[in-house]
């Protein structure tokens, strides 16, 4: 067995890849993931409920309205993994979003992350051609909606950092947490640069009682106090059932598919938004050179990231282990790259 | 919807009620169409629309009316869809009078019983006298439908269909030439006056409907409660039909208007009807005075001369009779004709509600049902129940309906004591849609078998259990009377096979409903449809236009090829009425020669040689009547539809652009303002619609409307609906954690400019006053709601969701209900009530408490000199209004009434 | 022994230990719940009038899952937020099993028999419909109806159940039946 173990370790850490290979998964599986084209959206929460049934988990929150107009999730969590923001926007906003978009146009960087050799670029064939893509009037007013979900990241922050391997990638390329293994210490709380992973260890489970007269049992609820978030349904993969959101969303705003099918509808889709001369329209996740290698689930945004609560330029806490260690001198190898990830990622 | 080229959504928020439904529209949308939502608010839809125009509530009829203006006066109609298959030639009775003649009202209005006598409404007969009706010494009209609660589906019947046209439509009593002059007046500059649409806005949404109707094309109209829950809901949809007509896009593919309903049933529940005024099918309700005989009532609901399956009525109604009393019901006792109630006028849920405060009504069964919550002026329905001796509530869990005795506003407010009231309350907990089997039938008229999956638990039960055992129980305690009252309860058949539970077999009622005939040999056989009817008393059936689902023995509801079949119609799909169409009037898709109208729209066509009706669909048509035939009109029914006369269920088989008779607010719609309103109504000096129904009471109070003292009291507009997280009134969302904790709390939407006005904060608290009740909601301050300019006034709207309710127990969430808000009047035709729109008063945060909460509500209504008078007066200005109209010469008649504005 | 993590990790080339080498007993063996029923049945969402397709999934008599129904041409498998929650809606924390009775001026509810409860609205129906009753009107027309009950519901029922309760109250004179097609 001779191994180059610069090199794999260094493409199991950052850059483009095949995750499920690199985890030297013997039947593979071709990535599956999912591309939420929040452009046809209508913000129903089917995704959230949808997920919560099958799951099994635990409604949330105080039973408080939040204010943010029809968003009172606010964020994903340990028991909500699917979630819906809803960001209202005025005139002048829509043409920052639109100007914003047309100059990652022209910059050929259509993504988040670091502009590269993108190939969206290309498929930008109207706008590279000079064609009319004038934008339709800009309406006074809008309302964005937009499901959000764990990214499964090609190179995924919580799953380097997990010291117990709870966390594992399956053979779909996803990244699951393994209840039983899981201890509940919260490394990949911080390693995640999403903030997706939570720990069910908030007061949730007991009744809320909120103003004295709401109330309301909690479904029992099991892995209290572990790290939770989407597993992309994997149980139902593994019975080639489509996950839960998916399979209910009422419009096709969330697709479910092969990874690479995916980026190709994705970079199909913001073409033909451009034509229409919706140059805010962009891709999140799709970059493959990005902080996280890209992600497992893409989305189609309207507007920038931060807009959604989503950060612009993600980036994995370990993508920069392999230089480090080269320096160090370090022979790098088994037990003791994941020793020192847990210890960097404990940090 | 999939097949449309422009889609409006109005009065109706698709995306929000109907997600699933809404994929047709993402549809459409991705394929191209334009999709355009009117609306008050800006709502999920029109997140996703290409355009949002905002309107004031209330005001639909105004827009519509000036859309059918443009479409006349850009001569943008489909002509010779129009001429071959609306009444659009049919020439009105000289004695008619329209709302252009006398400032607002049509010809034959009564002030003092507040209703109109419409035989002046009639079509011009070839001898002189009316088709449509003369009235009786009630003001009825003998022939049928004076009265909404009277009228069935499809039209009301006419005597015979001899009636003059004139094909060219240039005579000035045409209904084309009548159509024109009435919306004369509904122009742009009046639409941005009355519903605050400006007129780029108004070209936008005309250009996109002409411009996608057609030959080629079609646009589609879907609605919901945001039409029907108003004073003059029904002919806000009357509108929408006339303009849909004249563009062609009645049974045809794209187009139509979809009525989104928002129940699982609520289209079987009209069909099969838990109605006062239907019998199933859509038979009416015999009422005294009209049909004090079996022919008077066979005779009202449709003539045997008139055209169309309405004039097999008898064979219908007598099969239904077999059904409902078996072999009690005999030709020499006139099929049992007497062992059916009478109405005798309007029995609708608030007039139930007042026979209730009155003690009038013992017993009350609430079944899937919340008023305490969802049904309009809370207060007045829960005070209601506490005058009942007893009141079975069925349903899942414990809803504010079944305990308002011990936890309601009025108990907190101390206007009820528990220990005072008298009221029984059976609460009997209900079976889930998966522990029983059944059909329900979905807004397309599609009916769908669901299997059991489990039995019911616990003591939980399903409706059919619990009524049949009812019943079994009911026929036991009156079996041995002798008293010819308890007669039809002894003959009432109650034997359908039971199960190993000793419950009945859901199938076997399924098959008294498809009906069937006994044989020489006393066996039962299935019907295949309702052409096999009989009025000889051979045939039973239990509801007509439901027959047919058991065909051939088999459970047609239960079909379930995927997706459908192969075909486009997708019919191998559970069971479409009538007799499994999917686009009714499916004829107007050929052209008057039987041919599509074009290759794009293709759908039902004429087949020369095989010389029938042929096409994607079940033909909604005499499938062997050629284009071109044209029977004699005396055969009557069926026969004698002529080639081209595709509304089969109309008297005459036309579209009706102009309703001689069945609507009892007047043969065209017009505009008229909300029973509350701060607006002047600009078309008229009529404001409000006259014949609406009206309940002047002391707990039923309204907001002084413009032009009244105090109007300046309540000065904002509110108006309710729902959102995709709840259900109606949340028992079935509220208790369920999942959906609760997306939209925990009761809110309010505000725009930010009525925020400002009033100090509201944005997660805050409002407190909203309407002349009925004081409730307090969270407030959200949102771009989304715009204030509208309406005749130089800015009028704010103010939103409500209606899910909340106080009490119940075990509710995941709770709130303040909006139906406190709103008052009970309703429109006369459809006995609908008004929770669209409504006057009320916000002020920043909670509400007082308890006995608090009552006096400062008395003391907003003392600050309006509100009394039962206000807004209650039928006659705007009796001066400009019941004058006789000018001889028809005279060239001022146009301005009458409007000089007076 | 061969099952330590160290070991599979080596054996398996997954040295960072990130896939099959650190799946647990518990994920070997997952499966889909779905998987697992006794009997799937075809079903209708009861929320609004869309007609969306279910299918019901059955362990041990309790339903496990209800999902949308990929072979109806209405909704293609797909459900709403409502419609998604429909399990929940069937084992609803705050559904009630039981029949309730409260007696005129009680502050409490009381379990009462179901078949017991069924008599008691039986005989109250009949001594209302007779208390209510009005055989001719002012003018010697027969009415043959009672004024003494009334109903409201129906668009949350089967056809079938609102078949036999129109059935019903005809044949006992009661005309007042309303339901949410009119609200």
């Amino acid at each position: 067995m001779s191994i180059d173990e610069h090199s794999v370790l260094g493409h199991q850490l950052h850059g483009p890849t095949d995750p499920a290979a690199d985890a030297h998964w013997q039947v593979h599986k071709s990535r599956k993931g999912f591309f939420t084209d929040t452009s046809i959206c209508i913000g129903c929460k089917a995704c959230e409920v949808a997920c919560k049934e099958w799951n099994r988990n635990p409604r949330d929150g105080d039973l408080e309205l939040t204010g943010w107009s029809y968003d009172n999730t606010q964020a994903l969590g340990a028991s909500t993994w699917r979630h819906v923001a809803f960001i209202e926007q005025d005139r002048e906003r829509i043409e920052e979003a639109r100007e914003s978009g047309r100059q990652l146009v022209s910059l050929g960087m259509p993504t988040v992350g670091p502009p590269a050799k993108t190939p969206e670029a290309a498929t930008d064939s109207a706008i590279a051609a000079g064609a009319d893509t004038s934008a339709p009037d800009t309406p006074e007013f809008r309302w964005l909606m937009a499901s959000d979900v764990c990214k499964h990241c090609t190179h995924a922050g919580c799953l380097d950092v997990c010291p117990t391997g709870a966390l594992f990638r399956t053979e779909f390329s996803t990244v699951v947490v393994q209840p039983d293994v899981c201890n509940g210490c919260g490394t990949c709380v911080a390693g995640c640069p999403f903030g997706v992973i939570q720990r069910r260890s908030d007061g949730t489970v007991e009744p809320t009682t909120g103003r004295g007269e709401q109330k309301g049992q909690q479904p029992e609820v099991e892995k209290k106090g572990i790290a939770q978030k989407c597993t992309l349904c994997y149980d139902r993969l593994l019975d080639d059932e489509t996950p839960a959101c998916a399979k209910t969303c009422p419009t096709t705003s969330i697709k479910y598919g092969d990874h690479t099918d995916l980026v190709d509808i994705a970079r199909d889709r913001v073409a033909q938004l451009h034509e229409q001369g919706l140059t805010e329209a962009r891709l999140y996740g799709a970059n493959e050179l990005d902080g996280v290698g890209g992600t497992g689930a893409m989305f189609l945004l309207l507007d920038e990231p931060q807009v959604y609560g989503l950060p612009p330029d993600p980036r994995v806490p370990t993508a920069d282990l392999p230089v480090m260690a080269k320096r160090a001198g370090m022979a790098v190898a088994g037990m003791v790259t994941a020793a020192a990830i847990a210890f960097l990622g404990a940090r | 919807m999939a097949n449309a080229d422009c889609i409006v959504l109005q009065g109706g928020n698709m995306a929000e009620a109907h997600p699933v439904g809404f994929q047709w529209v993402s549809e459409a949308k991705a394929r191209g169409a334009k999709v355009i939502h009117v609306d008050p608010r800006f709502t999920r839809t029109s997140a996703v629309a290409d355009k949002h125009i905002p309107i004031r509530v209330g005001s639909d009829v105004a827009l519509l009316g000036a859309l059918i203006n443009y479409v006349i006066s850009h001569d943008l109609w489909f002509k010779e869809y129009v001429v071959a298959y609306t009444n659009a030639a049919t020439i009105v009775s000289d004695e008619f009078r329209d709302t252009e003649d006398l400032g607002g009202l049509f010809s034959g209005f009564d002030p003092t019983t507040g209703k109109y006598d419409p035989s002046s409404w009639s079509y011009a007969d070839a001898d002189g006298s009316g088709v449509g009706g003369t009235g009786d010494d009630e003001g009825h009209n003998k022939s049928g439908t004076a009265s909404g609660e009277m009228a069935g589906s499809g039209g009301a019947p006419l005597e015979h269909s001899g009636v003059q046209r004139d094909e060219t439509l240039q005579d000035p009593r045409t209904v084309f030439q009548i159509l024109k002059r009435h919306y004369s007046r509904y122009t742009p500059e009046m639409v941005q006056e009355v519903c605050g649409i400006s007129a780029d806005d108004f070209t936008y949404l005309a250009k996109a409907i002409t411009e996608n109707s057609g030959r080629d094309r079609t646009t589609c109209w879907g609605y919901a409660t945001g039409w029907t829950q108003h004073t003059l809901g029904a002919q806000f949809i009357r509108t929408a039909a006339i303009l849909q007509l004249l563009l062609g896009n009645v049974g045809r593919p794209g187009g139509g208007i979809m009525a989104l309903r928002g129940h699982a049933s609520i289209q079987g529940s009209t069909d099969i009807p838990t109605l006062f005024n239907l019998l199933p099918g859509y038979l009416p309700m015999p009422t005294v005075g009209l049909h004090d005989t079996l022919p008077e009532y066979l005779d009202a609901i449709a003539s045997k001369k008139q055209k169309g399956f309405w004039a097999d009525a008898d064979r219908y109604f007598i099969s239904l009779m077999k059904a409902y009393f078996g072999d009690a019901a005999q030709a020499d006792n006139n099929w049992a004709y007497d062992y059916l109630p009478r109405l005798s006028g309007p029995h609708g849920t608030y007039q139930t509600t007042v026979g209730m405060l009155a003690g009038d009504v013992e017993g009350y069964f609430v079944l899937g049902q919340n008023p305490a919550v969802g049904s309009a002026n809370g207060r007045m329905q829960r005070l209601a129940m506490a005058k009942l001796k007893w009141l079975v509530v069925r349903d899942l869990s414990l809803i504010e309906s079944a305990t308002w005795w011990k936890d309601s506003p009025e108990i907190a407010s101390g206007e009820l004591r528990t220990e005072d009231i008298d009221t029984e309350v059976f609460f009997m907990p209900a079976a889930t849609h998966v522990e029983k089997a059944g059909t329900f039938t979905q807004t397309q008229r599609m009916l769908q078998w669901r299997h059991q999956a489990i039995r019911p638990p616990g003591e939980c039960q399903s409706d059919m259990d619990f009524f049949y055992q009812l019943g079994a129980r009911i026929k036991e305690l009156v079996a041995d009377s002798t008293d010819e009252v308890d007669a039809p309860l002894q003959a009432v058949t109650w034997d359908y096979p039971l199960d190993e539970h000793g419950d009945p077999v859901p199938e076997s009622v399924l098959q008294e409903i498809n009906g069937y005939r006994t044989n020489e040999q006393g066996e039962r056989e299935l019907l295949s449809g309702y052409p096999e009817l009989k009025a000889d008393g051979s045939t039973s059936c239990g509801c007509w236009i439901y027959s047919g689902v058991f065909a051939g023995g088999q459970n047609m509801s239960a079909r379930r090829v995927p997706r459908g079949g192969p075909n486009p119609a997708q019919n191998e799909w559970g069971w479409a009425w009538p007799a499994d169409r999917r686009i009714l009037y499916n004829r107007a898709s050929a052209d008057p020669d039987g041919k599509p109208w074009s290759e794009r729209k293709k759908y039902i066509w004429w087949d020369e040689e095989q010389g029938k009706w042929v096409g994607d669909d079940v033909p909604d048509f005499p499938v062997d009547r050629a284009p071109h035939s044209r029977p004699d009109p005396d055969l009557g029914g069926p026969a004698a539809l002529t080639g081209d006369d595709p509304f089969i269920m109309q008297a005459d088989g036309k579209g009706w652009l102009y309703a001689p008779k069945g609507l009892v607010d007047g043969p065209l719609p017009v505009h008229y303002e909300a029973q509350e309103s701060p607006v002047r109504n600009p078309l008229y000096v009529q404001q409000q619609n006259p014949a609406r129904m009206i309940f002047a009471r002391e707990d039923n109070l309204d907001a002084p409307s413009a032009g009244m003292p105090g109007v300046e009291v309540y000065p904002y507009v509110f108006t309710t609906y729902r959102l995709t997280e709840h259900h109606t009134a949340g028992g079935m969302s509220r208790w369920l954690p999942y959906l609760s904790e997306l939209q925990p709390e009761m809110f309010c939407e505000v725009s930010p400019a009525l925020a400002q006005e009033r100090g509201l904060v944005n997660d805050g608290w409002a407190t909203i006053v309407s002349p009925r009740a004081v409730i307090e909601a969270k407030v959200l301050v949102t771009d989304r709601m715009t204030p509208l300019t309406v005749a130089g006034k800015t009028v704010h709207q103010v939103g409500l969701p209606y899910h909340w309710g106080v009490g119940g127990t075990d509710a995941i969430v709770s709130g303040d209900a909006a139906n406190d808000l709103i008052g009970v009047t309703l429109d006369p035709n459809t006995q609908i009530q008004e929770s669209k729109v409504g006057s009320c008063d916000v002020i920043a945060g909670r509400r007082p408490r308890g006995a608090a909460s009552l006096a400062l509500l008395a003391s907003y209504n003392e600050r309006a000199g509100v009394t039962t008078e206000t807004d209650n007066i039928r006659i705007t200005d009796p001066e400009a209004e019941l004058k006789d109209p000018a001889p028809k010469d005279d060239p001022n008649r146009d301005k009458e009434g409007w000089s007076q504005f | 022994m061969l099952e330590w993590p160290v070991l599979r990790q080596f054996r398996s080339g997954d040295y960072l230990g990130r896939g099959p080498a650190v799946e647990s007993a518990r994920t070997r063996n997952l499966t889909s719940r779905n998987e697992t029923a006794d009997r799937v049945v075809q079903s209708v969402c009861p929320y609004c009038a869309v007609g969306c397709g279910q299918r019901v999934y059955v362990k041990d008599e309790k339903v496990i899952q209800i999902e949308g129904d990929t072979d109806s041409p209405v909704s293609r498998g797909r459900l709403c937020p409502k419609g998604s929650a429909s399990e929940q809606l069937v084992n609803a924390p705050g559904r009630q099993y039981e029949v309730l009775y409260r007696a005129p001026k009680s502050k409490e509810w009381q379990h009462l028999d179901r078949d017991t409860a069924i008599e008691m609205i039986a005989q109250r129906f009949v001594e209302s419909r007779r208390n209510g009753w009005q055989e001719r009107d002012d003018k010697g027309r027969l009415l043959r109806r009672t004024m003494g009950i009334a109903s409201l519901g129906g668009a949350t029922l089967d056809n079938e159940e609102n078949y036999l309760i129109k059935k019903l109250f005809t044949a006992a004179g009661a005309i007042q039946i309303e339901n949410q097609a009119r609200i």
